[in-house]
């Protein structure tokens, strides 16, 4: 594997662009609301071209981490600031500028504060991405944690209906798993025969079985990655609102404002999905192939669950937040399979989860800025009023369905397969997918129920007088989310090219753990 | 070895530079005319800023290997990195301190709060140089009786004289104690010298140098405000002036960890099987109750108060760890917190400048009034949570990192699990100021020059630190391995 030469910190210049730019928005002066809201399109369209750059740059036929770069830290300690990309954070950092785009542009109307709600989301959007480009787990945690304090203020400020209580909940809960995982990650490293938080090194390491030796606690021998795998796993899937931790999903993404809800069923979920496969799997690999077969149970629960609770919800924005609940289970089910293409159907789920999220956010979001409700009993024929925003919805809808012919289909068929595929791992992986494919059908369910009662019937004329249609923005930012799905439907390699050069090495690795635990 | 009479004087010269400046300060007070007061501050500042300049450079000499720790007159005091970086330390928080002095209304700017000031920052440094047990007691003394008098400065105040009565009350308390404490290891080893006490020490029975350890460590709790030894902390700091509030929060604990650190590894490294455990349980009551009790707080100096506390339980986190990444660790935190705290406290100034209040309900509509100060103190709040990308992340990555290298996983644990209730209690101080409206939105607030540069010099430390993380940390773990 050769790395191409880069002269240009190209992910660096991602990941500290909208952060530079929170720093210079809270510089404009108070009043000028209009120039602010300039300047955060501004700069998260620059940093989505600069997305859409790395993503088309990445030179696929060589796979592995490209533009990367490297720069001293705390050498002594192993902490370098060290990023790189490969097939499988390339789309999500290409997600989180979708939804960082699309979200600034949503917000456009918020009339308290622009300065500050740009600056939090613009700082939000910089640890995300952090996340995905972190190749030091310091640095990984260091961009973890900047990505979670932005999320207090922007539901507690600009959120709606129990925003303060929520706010807080989302936050202690995230917090709490990924303060759990750094402790696991300090206990990897002072396990680790060479003292580094270099992911590529530990990975290397992990492949060669350096975690699955045995440590000695409370004077019981067990094997390390049996024992840390768990904690770690779950500490990320907390804020992948895998059941039973997903508790604060549902209010969080309810109490947010419109682009705060798009950013937590987004991406932030995708944060702690993809650092659970990047620490707990690919680290601990014995672990993951120890545990994984159990951990799919909570995802299937997941699934049936929250598909269940969506379809009795009666406020629309609960019904968003607790099917992204059952969608990024399937991401889990996707990482228990263990091969390629449930890996890939896992991460390909994760972006066409992420547009899909925001798209419905949005428009749920723009119903709710005219109606002043999100009560399905009292909304109601909107689609005539604001067609855009329908059609959006149906889109986004469609990928929630499964529908053949769009991304969510292409990500869940292959998750399926990749999991019936893998019934040598465990004999109840068929019943796996047996068991969660009901959630499908319910989905269709709740998502047609929603579509009926806010965008068909009548319109309450008397209630909602001067419903008009939604702006040129917001049509925009459909338009740039709606485009990924029908793409990736209609041509799913674009995508699962891609993602596959990242998964394979992840499988390999896996399957070579399952080899060393039958011998 | 035969010392120059230089090499004697080298060794203390920050102090020796002090006692000047806090003449001078005297001096010069006595010649201003009324009007021209607030120059003392200045006056004090330069005297500060010349025994930084001293240490800073003896500092530099130790790092860079030109010149070789040496204990002077007659073992008294130790020249080694570590005493001159909490010299650095001591003389950072009381430049800082003085800068947010200058204009706090109450304090009417006169000679004898600086000269106070400037002596207690002159025990400050003995404390951290101290190598026997009589220079030990002397500075102690010396930095308490100094502190006991600034907390209780205001007179008028009923609330300033009761912390000071207070802190003096507690403060002898426990000096008496330790006292005893060092009577009884002098009584069992007829030495008074750190070394010679270790060697000696070695072969008496365990009960007997628990028990002087014991005693000792209830002075050292009192200064570093470790529970059980904490009570006073949350009166004194809420009736104490505000700076001298900062002052003691930062400074007088970082002496107390000087004196703390340096004892218990060279006085008692035999015992240290025994002191290990003492410390962890004392790092985990002391996080755990300083962080349970800033939960209901409202006033916002017993809030830092609590926080404090809780801060000395993270810290001992690295003294439990008893190796070279917890002791530097330990001071590396330190000089982050003094950084940090100090924000924290000079927001609270220029809002009781302000208000006249020190709620923290008072801080409402803060961000729309005055958002620069609103984003100094989250950084400040976000610093002592341990978030990044403030550089307190890494000071609580360092001292947890120490703990499960030294096998002490539990407490790791605990303290994540802890700095995630702080993280509540600081988030609610957020709240007030971003979330919460208030009617006085619109009155401006004043922020005088000094406590700007407080604030500007504080939080870009706080936000640079995080890229330069490394050399201030090598220099910790230097200074830790001069032990």
């Amino acid at each position: 594997m050769t790395i191409p030469a880069v002269t240009l910190p190209l992910l660096s210049f991602i990941v500290f662009t909208p952060l530079v730019g929170a720093l210079i928005l809270l510089l404009i002066p108070r009043h000028q609301k209009e120039a602010a809201r300039v300047f955060a399109a501004t700069v998260s369209g620059f940093t989505l071209l600069l997305s859409l750059w790395a993503f088309l740059a990445y030179d696929r036929a060589a796979g592995g981490y490209q533009f990367v770069e490297r720069m001293s830290w705390l050498p002594q300690l192993g902490i370098h600031y060290y990023v790189g990309v490969d097939g499988v954070s390339l789309p999500l950092v290409l997600l989180s500028a979708l939804v960082l785009f699309t979200g600034v542009l949503v917000s456009w109307n918020i009339e308290d504060r622009p300065h500050e709600l740009f600056a939090f989301m613009l700082l939000l959007a910089s640890g995300i991405m952090g996340v995905f480009v972190a190749r030091n787990l310091v640095l990984l945690f260091f961009f973890y944690e900047i990505a979670i304090f932005p999320k207090y203020f922007l539901i507690a400020i600009w959120g709606s209906t129990r925003k303060e209580y929520a706010a807080m909940k989302l936050v202690l809960y995230t917090l709490v798993g990924s303060i759990i995982a750094l402790v696991g990650a300090l206990a990897l490293y002072f396990v680790s025969p060479v003292r580094t938080f270099d992911m590529d090194v530990l990975r290397e390491l992990a492949a060669r079985g350096a975690f699955a030796r045995t440590v000695e606690v409370f004077g019981q021998a067990v094997r390390f990655d049996y024992l840390w795998f768990l904690p770690v796993f779950l500490g990320f899937a907390v804020t992948a609102g895998l059941w039973p931790f997903h508790n604060w999903v549902p209010d969080g993404h309810s109490a947010a404002p419109t682009a705060g809800s798009m950013f937590l069923a987004g991406v932030v979920m995708k944060v702690g999905a993809y650092s659970a496969l990047r620490v707990g799997i690919e680290l601990m690999p014995g672990g993951a192939v120890y545990w994984l077969p159990v951990v799919v149970f909570l995802a299937v629960v997941a699934a049936l669950y929250s598909a269940a609770i969506s379809l009795v919800q009666e406020d629309l924005k609960y019904v968003i937040a607790f099917s992204s609940i059952g969608h990024m289970a399937f991401v889990t089910i996707g990482f228990a399979a263990m091969n390629v293409t449930g890996l890939t159907g896992a991460v390909l789920q994760m972006f066409s989860h992420g547009v899909m999220a925001a798209i419905l956010f949005a428009t749920v979001g723009m119903v709710y800025d005219r109606a002043h409700t999100r009560y399905l009993a009292h909304l109601g024929g909107f689609a005539r009023a604001m067609p855009m925003a329908t059609l959006g919805f149906i889109l986004g809808g469609l990928v929630a369905m499964g529908m053949p012919g769009f991304s969510g289909f292409v990500a869940e068929f292959q998750v399926f397969a990749g999991i019936w595929a893998a019934r040598d791992t465990a004999w109840w992986y068929p019943w796996v997918a047996i068991l969660a494919a009901p959630s499908i059908a319910l989905s269709a369910a709740y998502i047609l129920r929603a579509l009926q009662a806010t965008f068909f019937g009548e319109l309450n004329r008397e209630r909602y007088p001067h419903v008009g249609d939604v702006t040129a923005l917001d049509k925009v930012a459909i338009v740039t989310l709606a485009v990924w799905f029908v793409l990736i439907g209609v041509f799913p390699r674009v995508m699962t090219d891609l993602i596959q050069t990242g998964v394979e090495p992840i499988a390999a690795l896996l399957q070579g753990a399952m080899v060393a635990s039958i011998r | 070895m035969v010392l120059s009479w230089w090499a004697h004087l080298w060794s203390v010269l920050p102090e020796i530079v002090l006692v000047l400046a806090a003449a001078l300060v005297m001096a010069v007070d006595a010649w201003l005319p009324e009007g021209r007061r607030r120059e003392l501050g200045y006056w004090a500042i330069g005297g500060l800023v010349a025994a930084l300049a001293v240490a800073a450079v003896q500092a530099a000499q130790l790092a860079g290997g030109i010149a070789a720790p040496y204990e002077a007159f007659g073992g008294s005091v130790r020249a080694d990195l570590a005493a001159m970086l909490f010299r650095l330390i001591f003389l950072l928080a009381g430049i800082l301190t003085v800068a947010i002095s200058m204009d706090f209304r109450p304090l009417r700017q006169s000679g004898e709060y600086y000269t106070l000031l400037l002596i207690s920052v002159l025990g400050m440094g003995l404390m951290g140089a101290a190598v026997n047990l009589v220079t030990l007691h002397l500075a102690l003394e010396t930095v308490g009786i100094a502190l006991y008098l600034l907390a209780g400065y205001l007179r008028d105040t009923p609330r300033s004289a009761e912390a000071g009565l207070k802190y003096f009350l507690f403060g002898v308390f426990s000096s008496t104690i330790m006292l005893y404490g060092l009577a009884l290891i002098y009584g069992f080893t007829g030495e008074i010298a750190y070394a010679r006490i270790a060697q000696a020490l070695a072969g008496l029975p365990t009960p007997a140098v628990m028990a002087a350890l014991l005693l000792v460590l209830v002075g050292f709790g009192f200064k570093v405000s470790a529970v059980p030894f904490h009570f006073w902390t949350p009166d004194v700091y809420e009736g104490a002036p505000t700076p001298v509030t900062a002052f003691i929060s930062v400074a007088s604990k970082a002496a107390g960890f000087a004196v703390l650190i340096r004892a218990m590894i060279e006085a008692f490294p035999t015992a240290q099987g025994n002191w290990v455990a003492i410390m962890a349980a004392l790092a985990f009551v002391t996080m755990t109750v300083g962080n349970l009790l800033a939960i209901p707080q409202r006033n916002l100096k017993r809030l830092l108060a609590y926080s404090s506390i809780a801060q000395a339980g993270y810290i001992l986190i690295g003294v439990a760890a008893a190796s070279p990444l917890g002791v530097a660790a330990s001071i590396f935190y330190l000089g982050i917190y003094t950084l940090t705290n100090i924000a924290a406290f000079a927001v609270a100034v220029i809002m009781t400048n302000v208000t006249g209040s020190e709620e923290i309900r008072d801080l409402a509509g803060l961000s729309r009034r005055a958002p620069g100060l609103a984003l100094a103190m989250l950084a400040a709040l976000l610093s002592l949570g341990g978030i990044p990308p403030l550089v307190g992340f890494f000071a609580k990555l360092f001292v947890f990192a120490a703990a499960i290298e030294s096998g002490l996983l539990w407490l790791a644990i605990a303290g994540v699990l802890n700095a995630m209730v702080a993280f509540y209690y600081y988030i609610m101080v957020a709240r007030a100021m971003y979330v919460d409206r208030s009617p006085e939105e619109e009155k401006p607030v004043w922020i005088s020059r000094p406590a700007r540069f407080t604030l500007w010099f504080t939080v870009t430390g706080v936000l640079l630190l995080t890229v330069l993380v490394y050399p201030l940390y090598l220099l910790a773990q230097m200074a830790a391995q001069a032990f």
